[in-house]
This record gives C-alpha cells, structure tokens and sequence, in this order.
C-alpha cells in the first residue's frame, strides 16, 4: 500500500526528461527547496536531485583486452609501460589495477616512498590517448606459439577497455588522526604526531551513497556519471556493509555501503579519472562519480535534503589502532565542522584537510543535471536494489 | 629603530662563484638575519640556496645589490614554487602539509588557492600532493 502524498514513477520522470520538462537540481540546491517548500512540495516540483564525489577510489581498475598478435599468444605476464596488470584471464585479456606500482619502484625502502607511477596513471594516459608500452610473455602452446609480445598503443588501439571499479564511493567514510609520536603517511594522508591534523574523505551532503543511505533508488543497472561518461552500477561494492549504526536521519555514521562501477574506458576523460601517487602509500586513481536520485516520493526527497550539519564521520587514530586492526572511534565530527578547518577533539583543536575534491563532486553534479535537462542523460530503473537496512532500524 | 623589512629569496650560483661566502658576508657586512631554506651547493658547479633575509630595508637592498654586483642571479623564493592548474583537483589533500597557510581552500568555490607570497618554499607539497600539481623550479 502506498501511503506517501506524492508517487511517481521512473517512467513518468523519464517522459518528463525526453519532453525537457523535468526538474533536475543537485543534492546541494535541494536542501533550501526541502527546507522552504516542504518535503511533500519539493516532492511534487523536484524530479531528480543529481548527486557526485570526487576521490580516491584505491579499489578500481579497467579490463584491457588488446587484440590477437600474429602469431597469437597466451599472455600470462603483461605489463603497461611496466606496471604489472593481472593477466591469468584469457589471451590477450589482462586487468590493470589503480594500485600496482611500476616494476623497480623503490617502494618504501626510502621512506615515505613517492611512487610517482603506477595503475592509476596507466588509466590516466589511457584516457589521455597517450601512447603505452605493452609487453606481454606467454609460456607457449600449440594454438597460442608466441612467447614475448611489445607494441606501443593508445586506447584506439584496444579491442576493449571496460573500466570496472569492485568498490566505489564508500558511503561516509572515517576521518584519521595520529595519536603516535612520529609523522605517519596513510592512504587518508600525512598525519602529524600528536593530533596534530585530522584528514576525512567524502563530499558529505553531495556525495552519492548519503543522499540515499537506505539504497531505495540505487540498484543493480542504476545509470550513473562514471569517469566523465555514462556508467552503471554493476552490483553492491564489496565490504558493502548495511548493518551500521545511524543518525536518526538514517545516515550511517561510520563507512557503509558501497557500489561496483563499470563503464566504458574509451568513453571517459583524464578530468575525471586522475593518477595518484600517496606518499608513503602508493598508487591510487582518482575517481569522479555521480548518481542521479529519482525523487519518486517525499521520503526519497528528504533524504536527499541531508546536509553537512546532520552527517558524522567516526574518527580513528592511524597511529595505533588502525593498523593493528583494533580501530575503535575515539570521537566524531561533522562534515560541517570538518570543512571548517577546525575540529575539537578531546579538548584540542585540530586542523583538518580534505582528501576527496568537494570542487570537482559539485561539477559532476553540475554536468550530471545539465546532461539530464538536456535529455541526453536518462533514469534506469534498477533491475535490483542493492542490499540495505529498513527504514527506522 | 628602523623597521625590520623580511624577504625569501632564491640565489643561483655560477660556477666561478660558488667557492664565495656570500651568506656570510651578507650577515656580517650587511647585518642581516638568514635562515637557509633549501641549499643546493656543489664544488665547481652551480647551485642554488633559497634564504629567508630579515633585516632594514637599506641594508637589504645593499646585500641584494652586493648579490647582483658578484654575478649572481637573485629572484623572491615566490616565483620558484607554483602550481600546474591542469594537474589540481582541488582536493585540498595540501592543506594538511602547508604549514604556512599558502595552500588553502575558498569556501565559497571549494577551490584550492595557492598564495605563492605566504609560500615559504619548504616544498614538502611537490612530493605530498597525490595529483601532483605543485611544482619546485628550483634546480
């Protein structure tokens, strides 16, 4: 039984995209409208709210599949200007990880290490059309002879270049500091000894996953921005994690869901899939994702109305706790006091610095209602909705 | 007293005078205060030395004269660190390393500002920025 004032469906907001008609605003604009209107108006007037984050996504990379050399060859070993991709799938279809580092990389043996290239930027260059060295070895057999192959391509020149992220735009995410007495370098970061910074990484009120904590719209085949072009969600992100504790908006307050990504590599841009290298840590990509929310009933409109002051990050100490695997919160804060600079935490202020581009999640949101007024952009209704608590729990 | 007037600088060396104490002669002769900030100085060959002088304002234009008079070139520190924008993502991952406020972020954009006159050239942000926009000229 349908209890909300208002209902609609995706077909009729996707006839509404077609005719040119349709009120798309981003999870930004939507908070004045709920908080001026009502939900029950904003409802009936609003008919997607665009949402985006911009971060870094360590668990991404792209299916390569380059094509049949002459001799042909069974590639078990294959390298993109010498980083290392995955290649125990069939001949000439290979994996390239935003992690794997650049073979004679020092690595940490000085540390912090630099790591100035690996998978992240190979993606990067590949969306560049910048020219890569393939090499691949093979160990031989009757139907694939070769042994060693090398050429020089740019995308244009792969068969396929599937971009296939297994876990993206976690839904909230911790916010690190370092309780140890040295400087440490983290995935989430430099973290000075003491206290004496505080780094957190999400876009909060426009990032994708908080405008929908309780998975109602996004589901398996949701359309979404993915790398500057039209993606979909493939299934739930793994650790994709429902049962956690939440605000009484039904916010998680700690990491949560997340999504599997996956698009056309060709398709994408160097704007929104960028190199990078994490002192100390690595390699990663980042990522630029938006997922449009069909505001279908009131209910859905009020949560995407969510904002900084009502989302709580858990804060961990990367000193101790974390890489002990005994991580337990030793405080929160919200987004709002985290982009503020400034948090307080046991009685001490502390800086805090972002990791993920709130800037570039709000063009994504952008670009997303622009594509969606436009008509070049429409809603799909999941095939299945992704794994979640119930409302109220 | 006179107002203390204070400068960064970067000073690049030739190598026909890079056996000169020239930062001892800018203390002793010209009274002012140093503090080296990046020193790059190798025997027979060109180098470079960024310098945080503080002194009166005469005598710094003095020392910076006698600088450019023994045939080295002498520029603000500023011009040695910038930012490649096309590399930024305005992530804001810097603002945890800058320790003197030249990297920010605009709340009102959500960009990230680079302040190159509160830049102190420590340069920790060349290697710590993930994307790698921030550049050093320095060698």
């Amino acid at each position: 039984m349908n209890t909300h004032a208002v209902s609609k469906t995706y077909q009729e907001i996707n006839r509404k995209i077609k005719e040119g008609k349709a009120v798309v605003v981003t999870a930004e604009e939507i908070i004045d409208i709920v908080e001026k209107k009502g939900e029950v108006e904003a409802a009936r007037t609003v008919d997607v709210v665009t949402t985006g984050t911009f971060g870094l996504m360590c668990s991404s990379g792209a299916f390569l599949n380059f094509g049949h050399t002459s001799p042909k060859i069974k590639a078990t070993r294959v390298w993109l200007n010498n980083v290392p991709a995955y290649g125990g799938i069939a001949a000439v279809d290979c994996y390239i990880g935003a992690t794997a580092v650049v073979e004679d990389d020092p690595l940490n043996s000085i540390h912090p290490g630099e790591f100035n290239y690996g998978g992240g930027h190979v993606i990067e260059d590949l969306v560049a059309g910048n020219m890569i060295k393939l090499r691949v070895e093979g160990y031989g057999t009757d139907c694939y002879p070769a042994r060693k192959y090398e050429k020089s391509v740019t995308i244009h020149d792969l068969r396929d270049a599937i971009l296939f992220n297994p876990r993206n735009a976690y839904q909230n995410y911790n916010c690190a500091v370092n309780m140890s007495d040295r400087t440490i370098y983290t995935y989430m970061g430099v973290l000075r000894p003491m206290m004496a910074n505080a780094n957190y990484s999400t876009s909060g009120q426009l990032s994708p996953l908080l405008n929908d904590p309780y998975f109602l719209t996004i589901g398996i085949g949701t359309r979404i921005f993915l790398g500057g072009a039209q993606g979909y969600i493939a299934w739930q992100g793994t650790q994709h994690n429902w049962n956690v504790e939440r605000g009484q908006n039904g916010v998680p307050r700690e990491g949560a869901g997340t999504i599997a990504a996956i698009g056309n590599l060709k398709e994408m841009s160097p704007q929104w899939l960028v190199g990078a290298s994490v002192l100390g840590y690595g390699v990663s990509l980042y990522v630029g994702i938006g997922v449009p929310i069909p505001v279908l009933n009131e209910e859905i409109v009020r949560f995407t109305a969510v904002k900084d002051d009502d989302i709580y990050a858990q804060i961990y100490d990367y000193g101790v706790d974390y890489p002990n695997g005994a991580a337990k919160s030793v405080g929160e804060a919200s987004y709002k006091e985290l982009r503020s600079g400034k948090i307080k935490l046991n009685g001490k202020k502390i800086d805090t610095a972002p990791m993920s581009s709130y800037y570039k999640a709000r063009e994504i949101a952008y670009i997303l209602k622009e594509w969606i007024e436009r008509g070049d952009f429409l809603l799909s209704e999941p095939h299945q909705l992704i794994p979640s608590g119930k409302i109220g729990n | 007293m006179e107002e203390k007037y204070s400068q960064k600088i970067v000073i690049r060396y030739t190598a026909e005078i890079v056996d000169q104490p020239i930062v001892c002669r800018l203390a002793r002769d010209y009274d002012l205060d140093f503090n080296i900030l990046h020193a790059r100085v190798l025997p027979k060959r060109e180098g470079v030395l960024a310098l945080d002088l503080t002194g009166t304002k005469k005598n710094f234009d003095r020392g910076i004269r006698y600088l450019k008079e023994s045939g080295l070139r002498v520029e603000p520190l500023s011009k040695s660190v910038t930012r490649n924008l096309d590399r930024c993502v305005h992530c804001g991952a810097c603002l945890a390393f800058c320790s003197t406020g030249a990297l920010s972020i605009d709340p009102s954009t959500m960009q990230v500002m680079f302040d190159s006159d509160r830049c102190s050239g420590c340069s920790i942000c060349v290697k710590a920025c993930p994307a790698r926009a921030m550049e050093i000229n320095f060698l």
